[in-house]
């Protein structure tokens, strides 16, 4: 960070200069060149279905109806659009929706590139003008202005107005908005609103059942079967203990992480305490407990 | 007759003298008097005296003594009851009246650690642990209780109020955990089921022998055998740690002859059907019955009887409630048909459809997926019976459970907003039975909690004061502000200062920097929040305190927040004398006045909820925010005096929040009744409740709760 400090500060410049401040500027020429094939996803991701959820996406995906997603963290959404872009040939651009997230950042913005103001395309634009899949997970975590250009390409419009540069993009065939909410939280503001919920096919997920859940920890760690099979009964008995000391219980997420932890040698109590024990509470009780039932089973 | 000792009615006037200011109606010096009826004068004298000087400092403390001090007397000598009384009291001076009133009410682990004080461990200490530890284990909650005996009733477990048989706590936390495993065992592997059509209740079976009394010894040991087997299939690190503390306390020997039934009871799928078949076999075949386990106990057949026909009622409406209302919510099921239709269940064994059973019940061969309070009701169901029986598969009453019935269903805005006398405002209620609204049923009135000059406000900012300085600083870090962002990346205006320094960077030649905008970051958090605080009869002592205490915690961290908020009380006696009482209103400011409100808050009468929601709610309509949340610090269910109570307070309740929802405001319940996950799922859903498991916990947590509910 070679910035100088102590420079004079708040002199009024004439606006004249400005561009003469761009010019020559060495900034590099990041996100310009971002290439559709970056984001196809070649290889097939392994995904065990739940039930018909490939299907409805199928066909939601044929009738260019938008997509949500339910369900709580770690069972299986994003695995699962990576897997439809596979299966559908398809980019996926998936963004991380957090507190600071705007609807610039996902339209785009002018940056300064070589000289020059330069409009670079958000995620959401650039999947719009590829024909790509956009996944916006948790979407309640953006700000809420976002809703915004949701709107308008999630209904039948399927459009996406660029206010600043004053472009109306018309979304492609191929595209597919997705978006992925968990209706556990119990924060009034994450509340997906009615006006935008309903504008979506919603398909539902929940931890898959414990035999499903067992073969992807397998396929997932390595591991074998039987210590699989006590991993999952544990995540039940966290599972049972949602809303009663734990907000969540322990996800296939984080029976996958401990599996991998027990695969390359780790104890197995250990590895629980570590991977999802710790992971879902820091109560002293709650993690004896959690600790107990562990060990009730290995 | 100097020494003669005082009768109960004497103990009990003489001690109301003392205790006044903490009894009520429902609170009486009745239980303690005729508790301490049975002692020498001598002791009575010892007990009258220290009420009188431990209330000088804090009545409560003075009623817990009382209560507890029984107990004590049983456990100890005098002198030691003494040391009890001081360490509780100096509990009290350093740390308060929770932890004081939990040092009286913790008799027994105090004197269990006076005679044990390195080995043992008290009911207490492992009491969260466990409790969570057997719900974490699956099926019907069970709660922990301290007693003299080791059983269960199916629904409450006893364990002794200390155990120092083995030689370190943490064996002894062990042989705790050994007979809460075994006692949930028994209610999770059907030692109690029977088949719905089976008439034989388990202690007519074991009458029917000649010594009752040593056919259920021989059946607890048949038993014991099919359980520790289950166990060992389920919970195989449990088991290997059941089998060594029984290692060391001796072994069990079971006699040849019961060879064929130890093979037997061992297999999967044995079940409480082969232990009584081997009960007939072996009751003359065997002269001596096998030492019972360490972690057993022993059966009491009458509590787990009548805790299940008193449960297999409840849950019998409950299901047929919850099952008409999941036929009727089906989109193509028009009402009515639903009792013509075809309902299946799938009836595998519990085991097979424990964790994901969802999607086990069909209507006309379409599979209906339970909410999860009925799952949890189907489980407990399943529990008792191995199945759901015949009778339980037909939807409840004729009338639809949950009709809108048109204009009938929504109140009257004149009725709401106009008062009817000087401060009177009338309202509706649900009855649930007739699926209608009672018309004009309940009377409000609001007044203000008569203020109290007591130092309340200033002490518990000083007890918490570390915790105030705490939640002041996450709450600033939460405040929203409208401000201007510099140096951004885009935005609707250049940042002088910035491009200012970005040319003179450039001129050095240096990198320049691409945060040169300014923008408008505009505050997302537009609130409006009523706290409804319970000030039923049942709140007073420690409760009210919890309350009072959790209340100038939250103001603190509100005030820094910046949120609109209101706080009333409520209570009231039949529908006629609804009580609303004004702490602090939407837009009064946080001042003395409203300090000395909160000081004054007392408990009153009963808990009549439903109109006080459709009352706050008529109140949050005025309100323009984006969000509006309506918080309820509860200490139990609905409940008054002229029949609110049960199904239809709950119901009612339900409906005025449903209400509430349909006008936009967010309800959310924070309770300390633990036994609230029976009632509140139903009244405010799943996720819009936290229950607080011991009350000394509440004002700590209130604070923060409302911060994660709208962050
Ligand atoms: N149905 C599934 N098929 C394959 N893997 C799964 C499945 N469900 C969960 N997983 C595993 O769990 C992990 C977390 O899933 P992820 O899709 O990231 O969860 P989410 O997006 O719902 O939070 C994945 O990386 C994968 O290992
Ligand atoms: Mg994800």
């Amino acid at each position: 960070m070679a910035k100088a400090r102590g420079r004079p500060r708040g002199r009024l410049v004439d606006l004249a200069y400005f561009p003469a401040v761009i010019l020559n500027s060495a900034l590099p020429m990041q996100a310009t060149a971002r290439n559709t094939d970056d984001y196809m996803v070649t290889e097939e991701p392994y995904y065990a279905a739940q039930g018909q959820e490939i299907e409805l996406f199928e066909a939601a995906y044929t009738n260019r109806i938008p997509v949500l997603v339910k369900g709580p963290t770690g069972c299986g959404k994003t695995r699962f659009m990576e897997h439809m872009a596979w299966r559908l040939r398809r980019p996926l651009i998936t963004v991380s929706c957090h507190d600071d997230l705007t609807a610039s950042d996902l339209v785009g913005r002018y940056l300064i590139v070589g000289g020059e103001t330069k409009w670079v395309d958000g995620p959401l634009a650039h999947a719009v003008r590829v024909g790509g899949l956009c996944y916006l997970d948790e979407i309640v975590e953006a700000r809420k202005d976002t809703t915004v250009v949701i709107h308008p390409l999630a209904d039948d419009r399927r459009l996406l107005p660029i206010e600043k540069t004053g472009e109306l993009l018309s979304a492609p065939l191929q595209f597919c908005l997705a978006i992925s909410y968990n209706p556990g939280y119990q924060s009034v503001l994450k509340d997906l609103k009615q006006s935008t919920r309903q504008r979506f096919v919603a398909l539902e997920f929940s931890y898959p059942a414990a035999d499903l859940e067992q073969t992807i920890v397998e396929k997932e760690s390595g591991l074998s079967g039987d210590i699989a099979a006590k991993l999952v009964r544990f995540a039940g008995m966290t599972r049972n203990l949602k809303g009663s000391g734990l907000e969540e219980g322990a996800s296939t997420r984080l029976l996958v992480h401990a599996a991998k932890l027990m695969a390359s040698g780790v104890a197995p109590r250990t590895a629980c305490q570590a991977a999802i024990s710790e992971a879902l509470t820091d109560d002293a009780e709650m993690l004896t407990a959690a600790n107990e039932l562990c060990a009730s089973l290995f | 007759m100097p020494d003669r000792p005082l009768t109960a009615e004497e103990l009990e006037e003489r001690l109301e003298d003392d205790l006044d200011p903490v009894l009520s109606t429902r609170r009486t010096a009745e239980g303690p008097a005729l508790a301490l009826a049975r002692f020498t004068r001598a002791q009575q004298n010892f007990v009258l005296h220290w009420v009188s000087v431990i209330v000088k400092t804090n009545s409560e403390m003075g009623f817990q003594f009382a209560s507890q001090v029984p107990i004590a007397l049983d456990l100890m000598d005098i002198e030691e009851v003494e040391k009890w009384i001081i360490h509780a009291m100096d509990v009290y001076d350093k740390q308060g009246l929770y932890p004081g009133s939990r040092a009286f009410q913790a008799v027994e682990q105090y004197s269990c650690a006076l005679s044990e004080r390195v080995v043992g461990i008290g009911f207490e200490e492992v009491e969260v642990v466990l409790e969570r530890f057997l719900r974490g284990l699956s099926g019907r909650p069970l709660k922990l209780i301290a007693g003299d005996r080791v059983f269960t009733d199916s629904e409450r477990i006893f364990l002794p109020a200390c155990l120092a048989s083995l030689g370190s706590p943490g064996r002894n936390f062990s042989l705790y955990k050994a007979m809460a495993s075994f006692l949930w065992a028994q209610t999770r592997y059907g030692t109690f089921r029977r088949g719905a059509e089976e008439p034989t209740a388990l202690s007519a079976r074991c009458d029917a022998y000649p010594q009752p009394e040593r056919a259920q010894r021989l059946f607890e040991a048949l038993e014991a055998i099919r359980l520790t087997a289950c166990i060992e299939r389920d919970l195989s690190g449990l088991y290997r740690e059941m089998m060594s503390l029984q290692r060391e306390l001796g072994q069990i020997v079971h006699p040849s002859s019961w060879s064929g039934a130890l093979h037997r009871l061992r297999r999967r799928n044995a079940t409480v059907r082969d232990s009584f078949e081997f009960l007939s076999e072996l009751y003359s075949a065997t002269d001596q019955i096998p030492q019972p386990y360490c972690f057993q106990g022993r059966m009491q057949l009458e509590a787990v009887e009548s805790a299940m026909q008193e449960r297999q009622l409840r849950e019998k409406e409950k299901f047929r409630v919850a099952l008409k209302r999941l036929v009727d919510g089906q989109p193509d099921t028009p009402v009515g048909v639903a009792q013509r239709s075809r309902l299946e269940m799938d009836q595998r064994p519990l085991e097979v459809l424990n964790e994901q059973g969802s999607k086990v019940l069909t209507v006309d061969g379409q599979p209906l997926i339970p909410p999860a309070d009925m799952q949890a009701l189907m489980r407990s169901i399943w529990q008792d019976f191995g199945e759901i029986p015949e009778a339980y598969l037909v939807p409840a009453g004729s009338a639809p459970y949950w009709v809108d019935n048109g204009g009938e269903g929504r109140f009257r805005e004149d009725l709401v907003d106009g008062p009817r006398d000087d401060n009177a405002y009338v309202y509706n209620e649900w009855d649930y039975r007739r699926g209608h609204y009672r018309k004009d049923w309940c009377v409000l009135r609001e007044t203000d909690v008569h203020p109290s000059d007591e130092s309340f406000v200033e002490d518990t900012l000083t007890r918490y004061s570390a915790l105030v300085g705490q939640l002041r600083r996450t709450f600033e870090a939460l405040r929203g502000e409208d401000r201007l962002l510099k140096r951004q990346i885009d935005g609707s205006d250049i940042d002088l200062d910035a491009v200012v320094e970005a040319s003179a960077d450039m001129r050095a030649g240096m990198e320049m920097s691409e945060r040169i905008f300014t923008k408008f970051n505009k505050s997302e958090r537009n609130m409006a929040a009523v706290f409804m605080v319970d000030m039923s009869g049942s709140t007073k002592g420690w409760i009210n305190d919890a309350e009072r205490e959790a209340l100038v915690l939250l103001c603190e961290a509100l005030e820094v927040l910046g949120d609109r908020y209101a706080i009333y009380g409520f209570s009231g006696i039949t529908r006629k004398q609804c009580c609303l009482y004004r702490i602090k209103r939407f837009g009064e400011s946080y001042d003395n006045g409203v300090k000395r409100r909160i000081t004054g808050i007392r408990p009153h009468d009963y808990t009549r909820m439903g109109v006080i929601i459709r009352h706050l709610t008529g109140l949050l309509r005025h309100i323009d925010a984006r969000t509006k949340l309506l918080v309820t610090l509860s200490d139990g269910k609905p409940d008054d005096y002229d029949g609110y109570r049960g199904e239809y307070g709950v119901e009612d309740t339900r409906q005025a929040l449903i209400e509430a929802k349909y006008e936009g405001v967010h309800p959310f319940c924070i309770t300390i009744d633990t036994e609230a996950h029976a009632y509140l799922p139903r009244m405010y859903g799943a996720v819009n409740y936290v229950v607080i498991d011991e009350v000394r916990k509440l004002p700590l947590k209130v604070a923060d709760i409302y911060r994660s509910l709208t962050s």
